[in-house]
């Protein structure tokens, strides 16, 4: 590992070991278990947000080195939310699976939540180098554009959690709709007009 | 130009160093990040302790179904986690931007159908036989706890300006003052906060205006001075701060409801069997307990209050 990437990596853990020495120190509030969910719940669509911002930011500000970092981002996203759906099934379902099954089908935010939990199992198991070369480029890109899916989806979930104050739930709609509507304008937008054209041709 | 090269170990040592700083410098930037998004919970301010102690006697606590075994949720837990949106919309936050919250002078206005309507001082409120009734707060989110409140009867304010027979409801409000309760100058519920009960309900000997819990006056986080406390609905009904109490003939309209009409109802008697959209009604969490306990319908109060819902279609009137 390169140390950017070491960086990237240990800072991306520090979330996690500030949530378990809080729950250890019981200095989380009364109510640890929802919590624990709402705090790796958060991270997960922080992470999702990152990784989607990506692209956008190179293609801004030319930052193409951040690329190396992307699967690294992204795997962390996919991480905590692995955490996040294993506080739920731990904590509100104590492990059983019927009780699981009932909640999800009833409850409908639950149902978009696990749809993008869901959405990213095939982008963290394509995510190796090998899996890259078996897939090929082109097919490995799209299967990865589900990202996008997987962060609205994530965004509904949350957005529909909360009973009246959407503030925080539409700040994450607000930026994931950026960085998705970044792409749709880049892919629509004409192709740079050469120096020659411009519209102030320096003469 | 020799010494321009700067030696291997020199330079070494300033790459470990740089590497370092880096590490560190980011390492705490992402700490900040997380406690300024994750504030941890306050250490709630002591409110006064209660004059008098509630003297109230067993026997009507026994007649009123109000003896509860249950183990006390601890006041750390009461204060820290409260739904009060008029300071914060995030049950950890509603102490900190309670905290020194002014309830002194305040009046209480029971007014409309009755034949002595008047404004009572808060000091006249307290005079009231206070009693202590411990009971189970259920949230229609899923959670609940056990609470001493310090209180009395709602009845016995209400007995005070004689409820004309035309009176069928009660309705509550909030204070209004977005200066001193910050969280009412943006939009997330329509203000003042406003609530109501059937008569029969209201005059419930169970149904209490509370002014303390534990040995405590009312924490402003928990509703001060005067809130009140319906054990057998779900929390919301259960209107803080409140200002003006009015009785009405008609069903009066109720914050919740107003937000959104599907999900909350005027009645909202807890109910296992009745699912609300987005939160399973048939388990709740116990504050301080793992796992989930099973709701009980009317929150276990069944044997004091279903009478009053007789040949109701408890899910119609959800």
């Amino acid at each position: 590992m390169t140390f950017p990437k070491l960086i990237v990596f240990i800072n991306s853990l520090i979330p996690l070991a500030l949530l378990l020495w809080d729950l250890y120190r019981k200095r989380v509030g009364p109510n640890p278990l929802e919590f624990a969910t709402h705090t790796t719940g958060m991270l997960t669509l922080i992470f999702l947000c990152l990784a989607l911002a990506i692209t956008p930011l190179r293609k801004i500000f030319g930052l193409n080195s951040l690329v190396k970092y992307r699967r690294m981002i992204g795997l962390f996203a996919f991480f905590y939310g692995s955490l996040h759906l294993l506080t739920y099934v731990w904590f509100d379902r104590q492990f059983k699976l019927l009780s699981t099954v009932e909640d999800v089908a009833r409850r409908p935010f639950i149902l978009v939540g696990m749809t993008a939990f869901v959405l990213m199992v095939p982008l963290a198991i394509t995510s190796t180098n090998r899996m890259v070369k078996r897939l090929g480029g082109k097919a490995w890109a799209r299967l990865h554009r589900l990202v996008y899916l997987a962060g609205v989806a994530g965004v509904v979930h949350f957005w529909m959690l909360v009973k009246s104050d959407t503030r925080l739930p539409l700040t994450f709609a607000f930026i994931v709709l950026f960085l998705l509507g970044y792409r749709i304008l880049e892919k629509y937008s004409p192709p740079p007009t050469n120096p020659q054209t411009s519209l102030f041709p320096r003469e | 130009m020799r010494e321009k090269i700067t030696d291997k170990e020199t330079y070494l040592n300033r790459r470990v160093f740089i590497r370092a700083a880096t590490l560190a410098g980011t390492a705490t930037a992402t700490t900040l990040i997380y406690r300024r998004l994750n504030p941890r919970p306050v250490e709630p301010v002591p409110g006064e302790k209660l004059a008098a102690a509630p003297n109230s006697s067993q026997t009507e606590a026994l007649k009123n179904g109000a003896v509860n075994k249950e183990q006390l949720t601890p006041f750390e837990s009461i204060t820290n986690y409260n739904n009060f949106y008029e300071f914060d919309t995030s049950k950890d936050g509603v102490a900190s931007a309670a905290k020194g919250f002014v309830t002194k002078p305040w009046q209480v206005s029971v007014e409309g159908l009755a034949n002595k309507p008047r404004v009572f001082d808060l000091d006249e409120l307290l005079k009231f036989p206070l009693e202590q009734r411990v009971y189970r707060l259920r949230c229609v989110e899923g959670w609940s706890m056990v609470i001493p409140w310090i209180g009395f009867p709602l009845s016995k304010l209400l007995e005070k300006v004689e409820p004309t027979s035309q009176a069928r409801y009660v309705a509550f409000q909030t204070l209004l003052d977005p200066q001193r309760m910050p969280n009412q100058r943006t939009g997330v519920l329509q203000w003042p906060y406003v609530e109501g009960l059937r008569l029969d309900e209201a005059m419930h000997p169970l149904t209490i205006l509370a002014t303390g819990l534990y040995d405590e006056t009312l924490p402003p986080q928990d509703g001060a001075p005067i809130r009140l406390v319906v054990p057998w609905k779900y929390g919301f009904k259960s209107i803080k701060s409140v200002v003006k109490i009015t009785l009405v003939a008609d069903e009066p309209p109720t914050t919740w409801n107003i937000e959104s009409p599907d999900e909350y109802g005027f009645y909202s008697n807890v109910n296992p069997n009745v699912p609300h959209p987005r939160w399973s009604q048939a388990t709740e969490r116990r504050i301080g307990e793992y796992g989930r306990r099973n709701t009980l319908l009317f929150n276990g109060y069944g044997e004091q209050v279903a009478h009053l819902y007789q040949g109701m279609d408890l899910v119609k009137n959800f």
